[in-house]
């Protein structure tokens, strides 16, 4: 396994930072790889980025998409890659929604590029982000009738029966 | 107009001074516009020569990938790659297999990173070639695009020698390359570090301090650098407009630490400062090249092409008839039936246009469980409306081609 370079100070005061302002119990975070990911609840999400890019120069949103893990009581979630190019580290911000009340804040008020992520995952994920100017399908057609990348929305035509994937995919 | 002149019946004079007579036309740019080099509509409010609003509709040619993904094996996107920057397919196939080796945990043997080295920069070199030629083709000077694109021939040639195809490359594996690079590879490499240079110069020399061309590109779609950075803007149009952001330097991939280069910045981000530092960087990449050339000759062993990966490359057909072990890496390679941990990760590469980003998120299934691409045409393709605000439909065509955008990598 190479050696991953980590931003160990820059995780710890972020992790700091994060616990004085909201609190021990409101976030939760785990190291993958390289990166630290936080988990925060929905209520938070737009009040934690705002703080991530204020007092800790999170300066650049590198990108947005969404999640959708079938049978959890949260099953959508959206993930947010931060990163702050002045210390050159990087982070993302994990939230999770229910599929009845899919809905997030937008965050284009803080990084305009959030237009276009936000219009991806609304596209693909259905998740409703509240207060986004112009919040319409973007890829797909205006009139399409799914959320494509959720896991119920099948790859290939279902009603097919030339094709056996029991052994292949999943 | 002499007062001999006929008029027409319909004439007014307030037609020409632009007093009382403000008409907005609505004027449909694409999707099949030969302009807008790629499937992609936008909708103008104009008021006369002078763009007011755009509405743009993109996803003319989305392919799902993402969502294909989701049932392939990794080895097989690989593939998909190659169609989102097809200007510069290689750099993504090679950003996909740095993200599965991180995934996986291979370490590289530095010279598999070197030929790899050699290979992004090549493709960067095509890319910006596209780009600035096609800039001066759309700035009216037609030499650029018919005789330095055909240097993009030769490297495509250089592609071809090593993995049998040209545009959209599937070049390399997960864990190495499919084959060791021949001689005549080595060969055409160093005859492009050799002779591209002079025509670099040469293409120098006919367009940069052209007055026509100053003329039309200077002040011409500029973007300041806090615009830039809150639209995230990556790649040469970022640094374009003044922030020296390169992920080769900032988290260095495939040993780029080790190589000695500039990243060139321009200062007002408009369509001329893109041109120049394309053009810089090509010759940035050249350098690069060869002093990766140079590495590859201290280092005594020529064989190796691939780390010792044997789950993830498919072993010589000869020893796949003729052994046991490697029929059963065959079996294991080809059905996807190398394990994969648990886990998710980011990694970026430096593509033609900016931070290619690859999202991997990995149940140990045998495809993973989710794939996102960071494209960035399409993150910065939504800055355009705010660039050509207020200026003139054929500034509008210009800048356009000067921010690159790839409608592969746009609709994915």
């Amino acid at each position: 396994m190479p050696a991953f370079k980590i931003k160990a100070d820059r995780d710890q005061l972020t992790v700091d930072k994060l616990t004085g302002r909201f609190g021990p119990g409101s976030f939760t975070h785990e190291r993958l790889y390289d990166t630290l990911c936080f988990t925060v609840p929905k209520e938070h999400i737009h009040d934690v980025l705002a703080f991530l890019r204020d007092e800790l120069d999170f300066n650049f949103l590198t990108s947005l998409c969404g999640m959708h893990f079938p049978g959890l009581e949260l099953e959508l979630g959206a993930v947010y890659f931060l990163h702050s190019m002045r210390n050159g580290h990087r982070i993302r911000v994990k939230t999770h929604v229910s599929l009845a009340e899919a809905k997030l804040p937008t965050v284009t008020d803080l990084w305009p590029t959030a237009n276009w992520m936000e219009r991806e995952t609304w596209d693909f994920f259905g998740i409703h982000f509240t207060g986004h100017p112009n919040l319409k399908r973007i890829l797909n057609m205006e009139d399409f009738p799914a959320f494509p990348m959720r896991k119920d929305y099948p790859l290939e035509d279902p009603t097919r029966d030339d094709k056996n994937d029991t052994f292949f995919g999943r | 107009m002499s007062e001999t002149t006929k008029r027409p019946e319909h004439w007014r004079d307030d037609h020409v001074t632009g007093e009382g007579f403000r008409e907005l036309t609505t004027l449909n740019l694409g999707p099949t516009h030969p302009a807008t080099h790629g499937i992609f509509q936008n909708v103008l409010t104009m008021d006369g020569e002078v763009v007011l609003e755009t509405e743009q509709t993109i996803g003319y040619i989305h392919r799902a990938f993402e969502k294909i993904c989701e049932r392939r094996p990794f080895y097989q996107i690989t593939v998909l790659t190659d169609r989102m920057n097809y200007c510069s397919a290689p750099i993504n196939n090679m950003g996909w297999h740095m993200a599965v080796e991180k995934l996986v945990g291979i370490e590289l043997p530095k010279r598999v990173e070197y030929m790899r080295v050699i290979i992004m920069e090549l493709g960067r070199i095509i890319d910006h070639i596209i780009c600035n030629t096609i800039i001066c083709q759309d700035a009216g000077a037609t030499t650029p695009f018919l005789y330095v694109y055909q240097w993009r021939e030769r490297i495509y040639d250089i592609f071809e020698e090593i993995c049998g195809s040209r545009l959209t490359t599937n070049i390399g594996r997960i864990g190495g390359f499919e084959r060791n690079f021949n001689d005549k590879v080595w060969e055409r490499v160093r005859a492009i570090v050799r002779d591209f240079p002079a025509v670099l110069k040469e293409f120098d020399q006919l367009i940069v301090r052209n007055r026509i061309f100053m003329d039309r590109c200077i002040n011409c779609g500029p973007i300041s650098a806090e615009k830039a950075l809150q639209y995230g803007l990556t790649g040469p149009n970022l640094r374009a407009a003044g922030v020296d952001y390169d992920v080769r330097v900032a988290d260095p991939y495939s040993s780029y630490e080790d190589f000695d280069f500039q990243i060139p910045v321009g200062k007002s981000g408009d369509v001329f400062d893109r041109f120049v530092v394309r053009q810089e960087e090509m010759r940035q990449s050249l350098s690069i090249i060869r002093q990766a050339l140079e590495k590859l000759d201290k280092i005594a062993d020529k064989s190796t092409f691939r780390a010792d990966v044997p789950e993830w490359v498919l072993p010589p057909k000869e020893e796949v008839y003729n052994d046991m072990e490697a029929l059963i890496y065959h079996f294991k390679v080809v059905m996807a039936e190398t394990n994969v941990p648990v886990g998710e990760i980011y990694h970026c590469v430096e593509g033609g246009n900016g931070e290619l980003g690859f999202y991997i998120v990995s149940d140990g299934g045998r495809t993973p469980f989710r794939v996102h691409f960071r494209r960035p045409c399409f993150i910065y393709y939504q800055a355009y409306p705010e660039i050509i605000k207020g200026g003139l439909l054929s500034d509008a065509i210009l800048t356009m081609s000067s921010m690159n955008v790839i409608a592969g990598e746009l609709d994915a």
